[in-house]
């Protein structure tokens, strides 16, 4: 331990501990932009600026406590200084808070207003042109230059899609290479958006074609809800995790005016028995192993985009909300049609990269395309207030039906090892005849902290060896180990985002605040809560089966549920 | 009133010339990796605080040619302005009145010609060229790449034998370097904006003498991976080689021609800089590092390349450049005429030399030249003089080993060409006669010498030693089927021999005699790639971790020097030279680092120096 006197207080700190870090576990509030815990200690802002006796001013991020240092933080003389810095960052950036999405969770906007800053002068910076199409869209203009997406794509999702050129006051962050953003690798995680203190990187929004939807007569809107939303949604519009119930929700979503409210839930105990049944199927066969999860299409734009060798063992399963695409406009379009109505399928994910997966056209059936629109859930926010609904003081209504009804296995779906888990729960049965214990299945200690974890588990004769990862660097670390044959698996879950997708790229924004932990554990209380938690004991599963599609893997699975994710086209 | 003044006209002339020298030094150590363009705006910017304003060339000159740049420099540029700033810049160096203006044209045309292709990147690519990013000078000035603020570190935190194993990660000779490695990590050392670089030298030097190298244990070898290696020569470069591979789990045998190992580190460098005793600590090390086997009085002709080839998984061929040049002139077959090569392996076997009532001349002006000149001293010759035909300044000795030489009595005979050597009647060299040269202008990069008309002049000379470089014996080499450019042999980037699978090449014999600390580079640089061809990806651990940075010390200090014993008592043995620096000098040069690894750009860049 090391004792420094901070603020006049005398503290001890691990050796090796910054100032910040010092000071954030003393309680002390110390401002930063560019600091990223553990992935960018760079101390370009300077605006966690502290006094050292002896010493001046330093950048609390990227100074080492050292025994009997005696720091300030809260003196005028640093105030001054950080505001002054501040100031200069502002001098940068178009600030357009009026109309910009990150108003309400942006960093330096709220930096601003505590430190009194003035407009910048003129003239603004000009933003640099942008496919305008692509899902992950980036305005230069707001870019402060933290670095801060550089360290995640390239620590953290190993796609080294951002660098930096230039030096001094030609510096800029640019697509590796000056490339279009559609040829740079991107998996569209949108890590790197949940990780901009400002508006510079932001998802596509697509509010407005949800508008003009649900306005127009003549379509019919079905939205559904991926298992993450469930645990996040409530934070961009102000409701405690208590308040954000699943049923809160459906009834959240029919005040916006969608005409049916169902869950990508469903879908998910759908996906369960395609994939189980494959993964049976799988295991008898002589293919190479192991078999991949295929529900995150980030990890899919991933695979296909850095390691296009795994690909084709992919799981050929669509992702769930997909699924529910299809079997929506396979199963409902002619009831619509009747009442002169056209469907319009939305998804509210937690996911930027599912914006680009609904628009793949190798994923189409006879009844067309999947899902219309995606939603990531702050822009489900942002509809929910401009409509104005006032969540907290809506009753809790179920999803609608036949489509609405899920399991606990789906819900965990939302969280890094979940799906894993339902399938080891529904995998077991379909092996066995027998459910197995929940405790067996059990992956609740899969963290992105550790690069991934495997199990060998005894299902009826065979052994299966298993293993989760998330985060697109622990991927890669896997699929080394596996092509190195320092590991071997049966069967392999991938989440491009860490945590899975309740840490995913389309969630609600909290500036350094790590949700995906929090936001897992209300996904494994739903489950523990949940009456069903096999999803081949889902009833309207077996429905479904009965009156559309006969038998998992039946030829009109295949037609629905099922694609070749080489076709698809990046 | 007076007529004159003692006073300057213009009052801040006076106080101006500390700026002036502290602009030189930040301009010394500019940042490698720097981009081109952003510097050259630099230095227009310079040229622009230079102008007084007079002429229509500068004065509007000057400021378009940096819009122009700042231009290129923020991609705002098409290559249409590339076109406007060399023509503006042709007219400032044509039109100009003085130096000031012309000077700045020509340096602008001259940048916009050698940095092509980073104007090119900027103008088509929107981005600086590829590679171009600022990194940790030190480190990236050293060949090896040793973590140098990380050692410096640990030993300001007193942690000395952890230091050795930083260094070691990246270099296995800490010792060998700390007493005669060229430094080239100081030379952009970023302390020069303070006051002067780093003695980062010293401070390795401080290290060994504290904690001796051999003391230090080397990392446990990773597991053992059945593939065998053979290394041609065990210099700095093969024994580095040999030292990672060995860590790496590999079995090594290492092959060389003469009794004892080290190479041109024993048998070319004398033991007053480099004391044997010190050396075999490293060496001794190196040998520890997994299953080396070392096979001395090996020498390797063409037919033993072709079994090792076929023997041995890979082949590194590191045999230095072990032959001397000599000079075309008259007299040079006379008794009393030796290659410095000769000279220095002599004393490397311990044979020292007995010159005295000799008169020494050394022909050259390099380090080897020095190192000849200081051993005659010590062989107790009764003069010796070196020869050079251009001036003091042009000699490519370190400016410390000539001082050191003179101090010790060696007579610098400059611009002196030698133009025959006098042979008396038994056969035996009796003089160096030279033409004498004028510095003439700059060709290649250096001023040119050129005969001066003046009489030729005579050193009486009974012993002439020939140090003007070394060439490689490549025969066996050349005929086993290795590719050589007629003077060394040929490696591609990646060391490996065209054409030959699994043979690597490096060092002084595929690029000449260059240094101890680049033949090591080479070294490291085979392991590594020897190490992927043979199907690893081996990682070492070097068993040290990074400290933290303290804030940086801004006090302006005087650099500590490393001290040598008196000139008059030194040259009489061929003990080491130097004497050891004490802990509070070694103290206050840990302090003046500025930990670039953790500051400024290092903070991105600086991760990952503890990886290859």
């Amino acid at each position: 331990m090391v004792a420094i006197t901070l603020n006049g207080r005398a503290v001890e700190v691990a050796e090796g501990s910054t100032l910040l870090e010092a000071a954030m576990a003393a309680g002390i509030d110390i401002p930063t932009l560019c600091y990223l815990k553990d992935l960018n200690c760079i101390g370009s802002c300077r605006v966690c600026l502290v006094e050292v006796e002896g010493t001046g001013l330093v950048a609390a991020c990227n100074t080492a406590a050292a025994e009997g240092m005696v720091v300030r933080t809260d003196t005028p003389q640093v105030a001054a200084a950080r505001r002054a810095n501040l100031q200069a960052i502002m001098d940068d950036h178009r600030a357009l808070c009026a109309t910009c999405v990150r108003q309400d969770t942006c960093a330096l906007r709220f930096l601003s207003s505590t430190f009194n800053l003035q407009d910048a002068g003129d003239p603004l910076p000009v933003p640099e042109p942008w496919d305008a199409a692509f899902p992950l869209q980036r305005d230069s203009s707001k870019c402060i230059k933290c670095m801060r997406c550089v360290a995640i794509c390239d620590k953290v999702q190993h796609c080294g899609v951002w660098d930096f050129t230039g030096t001094g006051p030609s510096t800029k962050v640019i697509v590796r290479d000056n490339l279009p953003i559609a040829d740079a690798g991107c998996a569209l995680c949108g890590q790197c958006i949940t990780h901009c203190p400002t508006g510079a990187l932001t998802a596509r929004d697509d509010v407005g074609r949800i508008m003009d939807a649900i306005l127009d007569p003549a379509v019919e809107t079905v939205v559904q809800v991926a298992p993450a939303v469930r645990a996040a949604w409530g934070e961009s519009v102000g409701l405690s995790r208590d308040e954000a119930t699943p049923g809160r929700l459906a009834a959240a979503l029919h005040a916006v005016g969608f005409d049916k409210v169902f869950d990508t839930d469903f879908a998910a105990d759908l996906t369960i028995m395609e994939e189980g049944r494959e993964f049976v199927e799988f295991l008898g066969s002589d293919a190479p192993r192991p078999m991949l999860t295929s529900c995150c299409p980030g990890w899919v734009r991933f695979v296909k985009l850095h390691y296009p060798e795994f690909t084709a063992q992919l799981s050929s399963a669509k992702s769930p909300h997909q699924m529910m695409g299809a079997v929506v406009k396979n199963t409902l379009a002619a009831e619509a049609d009747e009442a002169g109505k056209r469907l319009f399928v939305v998804s509210i994910m937690p996911c930027v990269a599912k914006k680009y997966e609904c628009d793949v056209p190798e994923l189409a059936t006879e009844a067309g395309t999947d899902v219309d629109a995606v939603l990531t859930v702050r822009e489900f926010g942002r509809l929910l207030r401009m409509v104005g609904v006032d969540c907290a003081a809506l009753p809790e209504t179920p999803f609608d039906n036949p489509l609405g009804l899920s399991t606990g296995a789906a819900t965990i779906f939302g969280r890094t090892g979940g799906v894993m888990e339902a399938a080891l729960r529904s995998a077991a049965f379909l092996i066995t005849g027998e459910n197995p214990d929940f405790g067996v299945c059990d992956t609740t200690d899969a963290t992105p902290e550790t690069p991934w974890i495997s199990r060998e588990l005894a299902v009826g004769d065979a052994t299966v060896r298993i293993a989760v990862a998330s985060g697109l660097e622990n991927t890669a670390k896997l699929l080394a180990a596996l092509k190195s044959g320092e590991a071997a698996f049966d069967f392999v879950e991938i989440m491009a985002c860490p945590g899975g997708c309740v840490g995913g790229g389309g969630q609600p924004i909290a500036f350094n605040c790590e949700l995906a932990s929090d936001r897992a554990g209300v996904l494994n209380r739903l489950d523990a809560g949940d009456a069903l938690r096999y999803s081949h004991e889902n009833p309207d599963i077996a429905q479904l089966y009965a009156d559309w599609i006969g038998e998992p893997l039946s030829h009109t699975a295949h037609e629905w549920l099922h694609t070749d994710q080489e076709t698809w086209q990046i | 009133m007076g007529r004159l003044t003692v006073e300057p006209a213009a009052r801040a002339d006076g106080r101006m010339g500390e700026f002036v020298e502290a602009f030189a030094r930040r301009v010394e150590a500019m940042p490698p990796g720097q981009c081109p363009v952003g510097m050259m705006l630099g230095q227009l910017q310079a040229s622009m605080a230079q102008t007084c304003g007079k002429c229509t060339p500068c004065a509007q000159g000057m400021p378009k040619i940096a819009a122009l740049l700042r231009d290129v420099a923020e991609f705002r540029a098409t290559e249409a302005t590339v076109g406007e700033i060399r023509a503006k810049a042709a007219l400032l160096r044509d039109t100009a009145d003085c130096a000031v203006g012309w000077q700045a044209g020509q340096m602008v045309l001259a940048g916009l010609d050698a940095f092509a292709d980073e104007f090119a990147s900027h103008v088509e690519a929107g981005q600086c060229a590829p590679g171009t990013r600022q990194t940790v000078p030190c480190v990236t000035q050293c060949p090896a790449h040793v973590n140098v603020p990380a050692y410096i570190a640990l030993a300001e935190e007193g942690r000395i034998a952890e230091a050795v194993k930083m260094i070691r990660k990246d270099n296995p000779f800490p010792t060998a370097c700390a007493l005669v490695c060229e430094h080239p990590c100081e030379e952009r050392c970023r302390r020069t904006m303070v006051d002067a670089p780093v003695n980062i030298r010293g401070i390795k030097k401080y290290i060994v003498d504290t904690v001796a190298a051999d003391t230090v244990e080397t990392p446990a070898p990773l597991p053992v991976t059945g593939k065998r290696v053979a290394v041609v020569g065990a210099g700095p470069s093969g024994l580095t080689c040999a030292y990672f591979l060995g860590l790496m789990g590999h079995a090594v045998t290492v092959f060389e021609r003469r009794d004892r190992l080290g190479g041109m580190m024993r048998y070319g460098i004398p033991s007053y800089r480099l004391p044997r005793e010190r050396l075999d600590e490293d060496i001794r090390a190196v040998l520890a590092a997994g299953d080396i086997t070392v096979r001395t009085g090996c020498d390797i002709q063409t037919d033993q390349m072709r079994e090792l080839t076929e023997e041995y998984d890979a082949v590194y061929v590191a045999v230095g450049a072990q032959g001397g040049k000599t000079l075309s002139i008259e007299g040079v077959d006379a008794a009393g005429v030796m290659s410095a090569v000769d000279v220095l392996e002599a004393i490397g076997d311990e044979r020292y030399p007995d010159f005295t009532g000799k008169n020494v001349v050394v022909v050259g002006g390099g380090n080897v030249a020095m190192d000849c000149a200081r051993t005659a001293v010590r062989a107790h010759a009764s003069s010796v003089t070196v020869a050079y035909r251009r001036r003091l300044e042009d000699m490519t000795a370190l400016p410390s080993e000539i001082e050191a030489a003179m101090a010790e009595g060696v007579e610098m005979m400059c611009l002196q060409a030698p133009a025959r050597i006098e042979v008396d009647a038994e056969g035996r060299a009796a003089a160096l006669v030279c033409q004498p040269q004028r510095i003439g202008a700059v060709r290649g990069g250096r001023p040119a010498p050129v005969a001066a008309s003046r009489p030729e002049v005579r050193l009486a000379a009974d012993l002439v030693i020939i140090a003007v470089g070394q060439a490689i014996e490549c025969a066996p080499f050349s005929e086993f089927g290795m590719e050589h450019d007629r003077t060394y042999l040929c490696a591609d980037e990646y060391l490996r021999a065209p054409g030959l699978d699994g043979v690597f090449v490096g060092g002084d014999c595929q690029w000449g005699p260059k240094t101890v600390i680049m033949a090591i580079a080479a070294g490291k640089t085979a392991a590594a790639n020897i190490d992927h061809e043979l199907g690893f990806h081996h990682e070492l651990d070097c068993g040290a971790a990074v400290p933290p940075a303290r804030p940086n010390d801004r006090t302006a200090y005087g650099r500590v020097q490393v001290a040598e014993r008196p000139a008059c008592e030194r040259k009489r043995d061929f003990e080491g030279v130097e004497v050891p620096i004490t802990d509070e000098e070694a103290a206050q040069e840990c302090r003046r680092c500025l930990r670039c690894d953790v500051y400024g750009i290092g903070a991105l860049t600086g991760r990952g120096l503890e990886a290859w």
